[in-house]
């Protein structure tokens, strides 16, 4: 019973958030001060109907209630409690339900944190995310309800994936889409602007904090993702070009862009157009992503159940929401004043370069990863595009992109005299050239590429360090957001620096290894001494003892396992890592080989600072944190407002 | 002020791919072996008296191969439709059960002889069957994914279309759905039926 009154309430939600999108809107065509003041109640009244549907699902998965279909399919009793609660967003429908649940948290965040703002604006920005809602609401009554019920009940569920029960993969998904719906607000800003035909520096300001933080949770996601899969998927990648990690990358990029343009708009009022066009694709693009994972258009390692229906429903959707947005676009955008003139050695050149490069990368990206869906379209063939497409047209269009982090940061907005810059960013090159010289005279392996990544990684160092020092010689309080930045910075230059030393330097050994048998990797050797069958709560594992020697002297005793979920009988595999600042070591238990001697195939790295690129995600968070900790924007937010 | 409309028109090309995507299916990988002989085999069949079985013995018949396995949850999925068409009389359909018994399946410290896989195998499936029901007019087993190697299996459930001369005139991955039987199987089934 209590889960049809959840259902219920999912489908009040769907009411009130239409009301919740119309009057408020009709209310600032026709100056109804009443109807714009019931945005902020329709959003909080919205959020507790979600959010009470919500907390049914998760009772239903806690209490084991396999008459529910979608438990049924996704849980298990045996479950630790945890996963179970983590099951409810372990399938499509679950999911979706928790990415309402986000949007309705995120519109009542911007009900309950715009006091200061004009209640037209606030009026404006909240029905649309009230439209926003009534789409993916309808898509979940219509095409996807979890509350379905299983008549007779299952005896027990199917389990949740066994590739989901980790404890990373568990906040994966819900920082994930934090940061895909927390691009919703930036949009529903931008069209506010657009709707009231005002699109002056208050919007940018505004829509500033909300994005950096949308921003904050997306990085997070996308780390935590990549982590998950270097240790989970036994394969010692962190990235694979996969089309799902693409639909998180391409919003992140664009993103990123937005944050860099809002700040000209903010500052300087300029690149008004180019601030909303970003918005309105950054949070497309988050649309294109779901569609993508959920029409079942491309084979992901992301499988979800793929249902064709759903994908005409989210089509429509994406065309309606993006066709209106950028139709809207096309007749207002041309209103806006332009900015004063941009020299070319200037900060705002460079940031325009800077948006304009990610904008081309993320382009390149969507490319590679509809390509073959295109291809498919036109009757060419079926094909499929790899992580060499990607990394040739990815990596040559990042590196002038972290290049104009040093000279973007130091050049003055306005006009930057070429002379000064050129003298300002000496250290910086110094420090690029010995970088690159160290690698191409030193290391044995280095190649061009590498020398290239770590030049680049030392030039952005170096490049902070000049800021900062010229930044703290000047007189006044230095902003939270001045440290936010350059952390942020300092966090691409680590995972640069990760990046470039894992690809340059790191070994993989694929060995058959019988028991005693030894593989060696630099100076560490491997010696595979047991193998026993371990039992854990809803599998069986198979458990393989390695230990580690460094130079002849015991280091660490690795236990890599291949294990068998009782529900699902596929293996997984868990690698066993010893992880550190400078290198890990990574080692995964394959299939067992059949012959005379029992012996099994086994998978030996030595990934040389992988972590740096983790360490650096996290520079990136807190950076961002700091950044929106900043007084100034509460500040400047009251003085806009009056 | 043309330049403004430049985003709307790259969105609306874009929407039109993805609106014919829709309609495909990425699933459908063309199998080098489409409108070639079916792969010979001779394999043990779910029958412990039995002969054993392979494509040989279907010559003149329009006949359904599905690869499958007890831990294969998609076949799960696919199964009441397998059923349903294998009741309705339309062809007569052959399980391939693939790599039932994997090496965890094994006592520790010790490789299962081939005749122990054999009767794992034909336990396993024997419960599985009689509690889902069995389409199959025969199942045989790859114990050792050999055969899955000879059709090119990517991944289980996989199904295959041979005609009467034994010549492979579809394949599909991953779980027959109910329009790919209404709107591929059946009209084909109809086309080679007649000829």
């Amino acid at each position: 019973m209590i889960v049809e009154i959840g259902h219920f309430a999912l489908i009040l939600a769907a009411f009130v958030a239409l009301v919740q999108g119309v009057l408020p809107l009709a209310g600032t065509m026709n100056g109804h001060q009443r109807w714009q003041a019931l945005a902020r109640p329709a959003a909080i009244v919205q959020f507790l109907l979600i959010a009470f549907s919500y907390g049914v699902l998760t009772n239903a998965a806690v209490t084991d209630d396999f008459s529910v279909k979608y438990i049924a399919e996704h849980s298990n009793s045996l479950l630790p409690v945890q996963y179970k609660v983590a099951s409810v967003w372990g399938g499509h429908e679950g999911s979706l339900l928790m990415w309402v649940l986000m949007l309705s948290g995120w519109t009542l965040a911007v009900a309950l944190f715009s006091r200061t703002l004009p209640l037209a604006m606030v009026a404006r920005v909240i029905a649309v995310l009230g439209f926003v809602s009534v789409g993916f609401l309808s898509f979940i009554l219509i095409t996807s309800s979890p509350f379905e019920r299983l008549l007779p009940a299952a005896l027990d569920g199917r389990d949740l994936n066994p590739l989901l029960q980790d404890p990373g993969l568990v906040i994966h998904p819900p920082m994930l889409y934090m940061g895909y719906v927390g691009f919703s607000v930036a949009f529903a800003f931008a069209i506010s602007a657009l709707l009231s035909g005002r699109m002056d520096a208050a919007w940018a300001r505004w829509s500033r904090p909300w994005t950096v933080v949308a921003w904050i949770f997306m990085t997070a996601g996308i780390a935590l993702g990549s982590w998950w899969a270097y240790y989970e998927l036994g394969w010692g990648g962190w990235w694979f070009w996969d089309p799902v990690e693409n639909a998180s990358l391409m919003p992140w990029l664009f993103g990123t862009a937005l944050i860099h343009a809002l700040m000209v708009t903010d500052k300087r009022g300029g690149f008004k157009a180019w601030s909303v066009l970003l918005a309105i694709g950054a949070f497309s693009l988050c649309l294109l992503g779901t569609f993508l994972v959920r029409s079942g258009v491309l084979t992901s390692v992301h499988a979800f159940a793929s249902d064709p229906k759903r994908g005409v429903f989210i089509l429509i959707f994406l065309a309606l929401v993006v066709g209106i947005s950028l139709t809207l676009f096309a007749w207002r955008a041309p209103k806006a004043t332009l900015g004063g003139k941009i020299a070319l050695v200037s900060r705002e050149s460079m940031l325009l370069a800077n948006s304009v490069l990610l904008v081309v990368a993320t382009g390149a990206v969507l490319l590679g990863t509809i390509y073959p869906l295109i291809i498919d379209a036109m009757n060419l063939g079926k094909l499929s595009v790899g992580a060499p497409y990607f990394n040739a047209v990815f990596v040559p269009l990042m590196v002038p992109i972290v290049f104009l982090m040093v000279p973007g940061g130091i050049a003055h907005w306005r006009e930057s005299r070429g002379k000064e810059l050129g003298r300002q960013m000496r250290w910086p090159a110094l420090a690029a050239v010995l970088a690159a010289a160290v690698i191409l005279i030193f290391s044995e392996r280095g190649t061009w590429l590498t020398a290239m990544g770590m030049a680049l990684a030392a030039w952005v160092v170096v490049g902070l360090l000049v800021q900062i020092v010229a930044r703290v010689q000047k007189p006044g309080r230095i902003p939270l957001s001045f440290w936010g930045m350059h952390l942020a910075h300092l966090g691409i230059a680590v995972v640069v620096v990760g990046i470039t030393l894992v690809k340059g330097y790191e070994i993989e050994r694929d060995v058959r290894m019988g028991l005693n048998d030894t593989v060696s990797i630099e100076n560490y050797s491997f010696e595979l001494v047991g193998l026993n069958e371990v039992n854990g709560p809803n599998y069986k594992a198979m458990r393989a003892t390695v230990n580690v020697t460094k130079d002849q002297k015991p280091l660490e005793v690795l236990y890599p396992e291949k294990r068998r979920y009782f529900s699902s009988a596929m293996p997984m595999t868990e690698a066993a890592i010893d992880a550190g600042p400078l290198r890990d070591l990574y080692v995964s238990l394959g299939e067992a080989i059949e012959g005379d001697k029992p012996q099994w195939s086994v998978r030996v790295y030595y990934k040389p600072f992988v972590s740096w690129l983790w360490y650096g995600a996290i520079l990136m968070v807190l950076g961002g944190l700091l950044a929106v900790s900043d007084r100034r924007y509460r500040k400047s937010a009251l003085s806009a407002a009056s | 002020m043309k330049k403004f409309f430049i985003p709307l028109g790259i969105f609306l090309v874009l929407v039109a791919f993805l609106a014919i995507g829709l309609k495909r299916n990425p699933q459908e990988i063309p199998s080098p072996l489409l409108g070639k002989p079916a792969p010979l085999f001779s394999l043990n069949t779910l029958d412990a008296g039995g002969v054993k079985f392979g494509p040989q013995n279907m010559k003149g018949k329009v006949w359904m191969l599905n690869v499958w396995a007890t831990w294969c949850v998609a076949c799960r999925d696919e199964h009441p439709l397998l059923v349903a068409l294998s009741k309705a009389n339309q062809l007569p359909i052959v399980g391939l059960n693939y790599k039932e018994v994997q090496a965890q399946d094994a006592p520790a410290g010790r490789q299962l002889t081939p005749e122990e896989k054999l009767r794992i195998a034909r336990e396993r499936s024997a419960v599985w069957l009689q509690r889902l029901g069995d389409p199959y007019a025969v199942s045989v087993f790859d114990l050792d994914g050999r055969v899955g190697i000879d059709y090119g299996v990517y991944g289980v459930p996989e199904t295959y279309i041979i005609d009467k001369e034994g010549v492979i005139r579809f394949k599909t991955v991953g779980a027959v759905t109910l329009e790919t039987l209404q709107s591929q199987i059946l009209p084909l089934l109809q086309k080679l039926n007649a000829s």
